[in-house]
């Protein structure tokens, strides 16, 4: 029968939303168990937040001061180490669990499966290739483990209504020391949503000219309590940073209301927006291809519109 | 350093827009434009820099398929690799074979530096170069949008969620290419030229006795669900109207 491992993924302090969305994966099939592997320096706190996400059983606690930053070729040995008990290992499909999955898999000597987006038993799994032009059907040989990223934004987070039991762990495992952190540097200490989870994104693309200019889709986003994200055009030309960027090759999110600002509407863009709940475009060119796609559209210069629509938001 | 290997895959071109057979039996191919994964040419491009700054000696470029992948190597070598390396094989190889593969390849060639795609856009699995560093028991580097050679190690900046991210890796490693790490150089006609006359060395597949066994069955592709057709407001007022109806304010 199914038992499921999900590696947690978190800052230290605070669970990523990224494991309650693998949480959610997993209760979606049939299963003996759903447990939750917290690696850290000390995973006191992010260990109580994964006891209470919902459909959680156990809590592996793993501390080691190895364990401080999610380095792949650190965490990786240890997860092999705990996932033997187990007939799935999930990870989120962020840039962590990109990282850091595959690795695990090889360790086992196991293929892994990339974004899943939906699955009915465990066994059979549907992912995208070709940029989400397409959508496989995977089957899995029910003879091997199932090492996975989960596309989170195919799957709401589950509940923080739960109590699972938090065990700690002490592994014999030797860790390898050729890979070191030395720093990151972010959007941390940003009052706004995190752009991976918010409910609300306000974009702006290349049509905004400038890192000046742009300020106004950080005066939308602050309108609706929106978190900011940008094209890939707009963090090439060096309006924002990387961090920001949504697309293919950035993030893939989700929202419940996306406003695309001045964004033609590339398809690596399209490609991460599209589960989005409602998405709004905002653009002068009416052929732009965001209008394909968008639920309502505003063909207008955005310099007119913006200024209108945030004092309206603020009135 | 002496040597850096670079993989390279033989994909759709990132022009072409996909079409899904109607049976659902997979991506029409027939025909099709084909070309260097984006990513792995972008790894090319930072292994070349590398050579031409005095920091390595040669520049491997190897690849896993079919006969028509010597194509891609060809342009590879055009771009500035010293030779190449087809393993040969019809079968399509899932990232755990790719990365069986390439460890043959790496115990044989005993690179200093392994350079790859972070993902190739056909399959999107973005796993094959943290599988053969894990394979080979070195480190990984993946997403780089910059890379630092010292001495016997590299720094890394990375594109994490989170922002940038440094790390440092001491040498052999396996880095993965992200798109900012660099904007790769055209082919020019006399290089291609030049190219064919580099070596291109052939080893099918079953020379290396790897076991390529596939886990996953690919049983449908299908097109993905589409979006209902939109509206068009006129106005500010009326934008901010749909979206109180739809209670999103």
């Amino acid at each position: 029968m199914a038992r499921v491992l999900i590696v947690a993924e978190h800052d230290g302090e605070h669970l990523n939303l990224s494991t309650a969305k693998c949480v959610s994966c997993a209760v979606s099939f049939e299963n003996d168990g759903i447990d939750v592997v917290v690696l850290a320096a000390d995973g006191q706190a992010v260990a109580g937040e994964a006891a209470a996400l919902e459909g959680v059983r156990t809590v592996l606690r793993i501390d080691h001061p190895a364990n401080e930053t999610s380095l792949a070729a650190t965490w990786a040995p240890q997860i092999a180490a705990v996932a033997a008990n187990y007939s799935h290992v999930f990870g989120p499909s962020t840039t962590f669990g990109k990282d850091l999955m595959p690795r695990v898999a090889a360790l086992l000597d196991v293929g892994q499966l990339s974004d899943i987006m939906s699955t009915t038993d465990g066994r059979s799994f549907q992912r995208p290739i070709y940029a989400g032009n397409a959508i496989v059907t995977v089957e899995a040989r029910d003879d091997r483990l199932v090492v996975a990223t989960v596309r989170t934004a195919s799957y709401p987070a589950a509940e923080n209504t739960g109590s699972a039991t938090i065990e700690a762990r002490t592994l014999d495992v030797e860790l390898p020391t050729h890979t070191r952190f030395i720093s990151l540097r972010g959007d941390a200490g940003s009052e706004r949503p995190d752009l991976q989870t918010a409910a609300r994104v306000v974009s702006g693309g290349r049509a905004l000219s400038n890192a000046e200019n742009f300020q106004m889709i950080y005066d939308l986003a602050d309108c609706l309590g929106a978190a900011v994200g940008a094209s890939r055009a707009a963090v090439d030309s060096g309006f924002v940073g990387n961090d920001l960027q949504v697309g293919q090759t950035g993030k893939i999110i989700a929202p419940e209301l996306y406003i695309a600002v001045g964004i033609s509407g590339a398809i690596q863009h399209l490609t991460g927006i599209k589960d989005a709940g409602t998405i709004v475009a905002i653009n002068k060119d009416a052929e732009a291809p965001i209008f394909d796609l968008a639920d309502i559209g505003l063909v207008a210069d955005l310099f007119t519109v913006l200024p209108d629509l945030i004092d309206t938001l603020k009135s | 350093m002496q040597k850096i290997l670079v993989c390279l895959k033989r994909v759709v071109d990132y022009n072409v827009r996909i079409r899904v057979e109607a049976d659902g039996s997979g991506i029409a191919l027939e025909g099709v434009k084909m070309a260097l994964n984006p990513f792995d040419e972008i790894a090319l491009e930072e292994a070349l820099r590398i050579k031409e700054r005095g920091q390595a000696e040669e520049v491997v470029a190897v690849s896993i398929g079919v006969t028509e992948c010597q194509q891609q190597l060809r342009t590879g070598l055009a771009m500035g690799a010293d030779r190449a390396i087809l393993v040969e094989t019809t079968t399509a190889l899932e990232p755990l074979g790719a990365a069986r593969v390439l460890k043959a390849l790496v115990d044989r060639e005993t690179p200093d530096l392994v350079l790859l795609g972070k993902q190739a856009i056909d399959d999107d699995n973005n796993q094959t170069g943290q599988m053969l560093a894990a394979l080979w028991g070195r480190p990984q580097a993946t997403f780089a949008s910059e890379v630092v050679l010292g001495d016997g190690i590299m720094t890394v900046t990375r594109e994490v969620d989170a922002g940038l991210e440094v790390i440092e890796v001491d040498l052999p490693a396996v880095i993965t290419a992200d798109l900012r790490l660099n904007e790769p150089r055209y082919v020019k006609l006399p290089d291609i030229m030049k190219a064919r006359k580099k070596a291109l060395e052939l080893i099918p597949l079953q020379e290396l006795s790897i076991g390529i066994e596939p886990q996953f069955t690919v049983r449908r592709t299908a097109p993905p669900p589409v979006r209902q057709k939109g509206i068009i407001v006129k106005d500010v007022a009326e934008l901010v109207q749909t979206l109180t109806d739809k209670g999103l304010l």
